[in-house]
């Protein structure tokens, strides 16, 4: 088979294969457990910081507070 | 030290424009190379003044210097990019518009055309994109935009490639490739800005205080990484000479006609539909006080558009050279893509859930809403269009046309509209907007304007379309192709009555943000970079 059938060959159908996969992988993931939790909190984000930058004590906090979450879920 | 190697740089490019413009091969890249040395010599002054000067970037205020500087170009290139847009649209109504014996072509249809689409995509929509993604980055990430003054350096490399560009073009400088028509250089020097911008934004992400990277940025982020890709695909060329604008692009045939719709649906794919869409879950969510309806489902809107987006373009070359299976890839995947097109404009819309009573008073989010109205309009069109039975009527017809505005000026242009009145009154810490009524009236204005445009484009193309197809009982065609001209013209002024409804509201716009920066009363400054002077 000369290369252009044999890579078309691949493309639809082990290529596609793994293309969709991929994507159906990345839907699931994102209805996992805990996942509410932690997509609320990031949905809320746009109200946080709208004035000023976030201080270095401030950030300590959020991330101490990302680790929680990630911990509980 | 650095401040010298800056002045060397600036002055070893400015003799080099000028020894360019005295070898230039035409005159679009003489003209151009004269620009790149005025730009130089610019620089050069303005360096010059400020030498030695120690430039603060306090990590404790957002970057909001150059947030201003966008909102500002945005609206400016908004009405030039209009107003270019009704002169063409009145040059197809009465060609006398066209000026031939007094301009010797410069101010012609074919010149002026690729002036308006750059410069209501590329100025507006850029500028648009670029000031916004600044705005939105660093209050998402809670941090200061990464790179000192790299923002500046986004900012005006990308007008002086629109001036560029738009000397270059009425001076008959193109690449004959649509929405892609800068010549080499400019494309070149666009790459530069661009990776400038991608820096900017990924330096921004990655100092985040906030552990998740909101969606918007995830749009933002996506635009900015495609049209990277696709421009530097599309664009490789062989120049004729280093002293001409004149190139020859590397692929021929139809594999070129190929990778130019490649990169063609996906500029509308990712810059804007992508790019725009962060705007739109920023900035409803913002107006409307209330988070986005599903968070998840702006994932799966996401994902979805990334993954079938880059299929989409062997639509615009139905019935061509192209291989049937290709063609028939293109059209299955337009078609699916309806679906998260329209998960995304209902999470849009649901966002008001709650607070639907907001349409009523306040005429911001109501511009916002239109434009996720047009969004999902033009995203059930285009597919249909993709059918290749649909797209054998509509094809290289005003239906094409008519559908682009109603994408372009319903969803991006109201959209960003949205994101300026929003912007303005705190970029500029005024107490609100100097009028609503004036947000009102352009709202009105704009959206007929669009109304008189798409239905005179879908008379027009049908009409056309039926046209051409029509044949006799012997099979020989009814109409020669300047009959379908001649029967054009009453659509023709409609549409450029529309435009100019849309260029009317432009300019309500500029007054109402111009006036509230002007005259609306100050509030207690916040970042010290917000005191500026009310002009």
């Amino acid at each position: 088979m000369e290369t252009y059938s044999l890579m078309r060959a691949f493309a639809d159908s082990w290529a596609m294969a793994v293309i969709f996969l991929i994507f159906v992988g990345i839907v699931a993931w994102s209805f996992r457990p805990g996942s509410r939790a932690v997509h609320d909190d990031i949905a809320n984000s746009i109200f946080r910081h709208d004035k000023k930058p976030v201080g270095e004590a401030e950030a300590r906090e959020m991330r101490a507070k990302a680790q929680r979450q990630a911990e509980e879920a | 030290m650095w401040d010298y190697v800056k002045l060397v740089v600036y002055g070893v490019i400015a003799v080099l424009a000028a020894i360019g413009a005295n070898y230039a091969h035409d005159p679009a890249y003489m003209v151009n190379a004269l620009v790149v040395m005025l730009a130089a010599a610019i620089a050069f002054v303005y360096e010059l003044r400020h030498v030695g000067e120690v430039r603060v970037h306090p990590a404790n205020e957002y970057m909001d210097g150059v947030v201003r500087a966008g909102v500002i170009a945005t609206t400016f290139w908004g009405v030039v990019g209009f107003l270019v847009g009704v002169v063409i649209a009145f040059q197809l109504a009465f060609p006398s518009l066209n000026l031939g014996n007094v301009t010797d072509g410069v101010l012609n249809f074919g010149r002026l055309r690729p002036l308006h689409t750059s410069a209501v995509i590329f100025a507006f929509g850029g500028n648009g994109l670029i000031m916004s993604a600044f705005y939105v980055v660093q209050r998402t990430s809670g941090t200061r935009l990464w790179g000192g003054n790299l923002g500046w350096f986004v900012f005006w490399g990308w007008q002086l490639m629109i001036v560029l560009a738009a000397t270059s073009y009425v001076l008959g400088g193109t690449q004959s490739r649509e929405y892609a028509e800068t010549v080499w250089y400019i494309d070149w020097w666009i790459v530069v800005v661009w990776l400038a911008f991608l820096a900017a934004f990924v330096g921004t992400l990655v100092n985040r205080k906030e552990p998740h990277i909101y969606v918007a940025n995830w749009f933002y982020l996506s635009f900015i990484i495609t049209i990277a890709m696709l421009h530097v695909v599309n664009n490789l060329q062989v120049p004729v000479s280093i002293f001409s604008s004149q190139s020859v692009s590397v692929f021929s045939g139809v594999q070129d006609a190929m990778v130019q719709w490649w990169y063609g649906h996906n500029a509308v794919g990712f810059f804007l539909t992508a790019g725009f869409l962060g705007m739109m879950y920023y900035f409803v969510p913002k107006q409307a006080e209330r988070p986005v309806y599903s968070y998840k489902l702006s994932i799966i809107h996401f994902w979805a558009l990334i993954f079938l987006y880059i299929w989409a373009g062997p639509h615009h070359l139905h019935y061509t050279a192209l291989p049937e299976w290709a063609s028939t890839l293109g059209m299955v995947m337009s078609i699916i893509l309806w679906m998260p097109s329209w998960g995304g404009m209902i999470n849009g819309l649901m966002t008001l859930s709650g607070a639907w009573d907001k349409l009523r008073t306040d005429p911001i989010i109501r511009m916002m809403v239109i434009s996720i109205g047009f969004y999902g309009m033009s995203t059930f069109e285009g597919p249909m269009m993709s059918i290749k039975a649909v797209n054998s009527l509509s094809h290289y017809t005003d239906w094409t046309i008519g559908h682009v505005h109603s994408g372009a000026l319903g969803w991006n242009g109201m959209i960003t509209f949205g994101a300026l009145y929003f912007l303005t009154p705190r970029l500029w810490n005024r107490e609100s907007l100097y009028s609503l009524k004036l947000v009102s009236w352009h709202f009105w204005l704009a959206t007929i304007g669009i109304i008189l445009y798409a239905s005179s484009m879908w008379v027009t193309g049908i009409m056309e379309g039926l046209m051409w197809r029509e044949v006799d009982a012997n099979g020989f065609l009814v109409n020669a192709f300047a009959d379908t001209v001649a029967a054009k013209f009453p659509m023709y002024v409609v549409r450029g009555t529309g435009g100019l409804m849309y260029l009317a509201g432009g300019l309500i716009m500029t007054y109402n943000l111009w006036m509230t920066v002007r005259a609306q009363p100050a509030k207690a400054v916040v970042n010290a970079n917000n005191a500026v002077p009310a002009e």
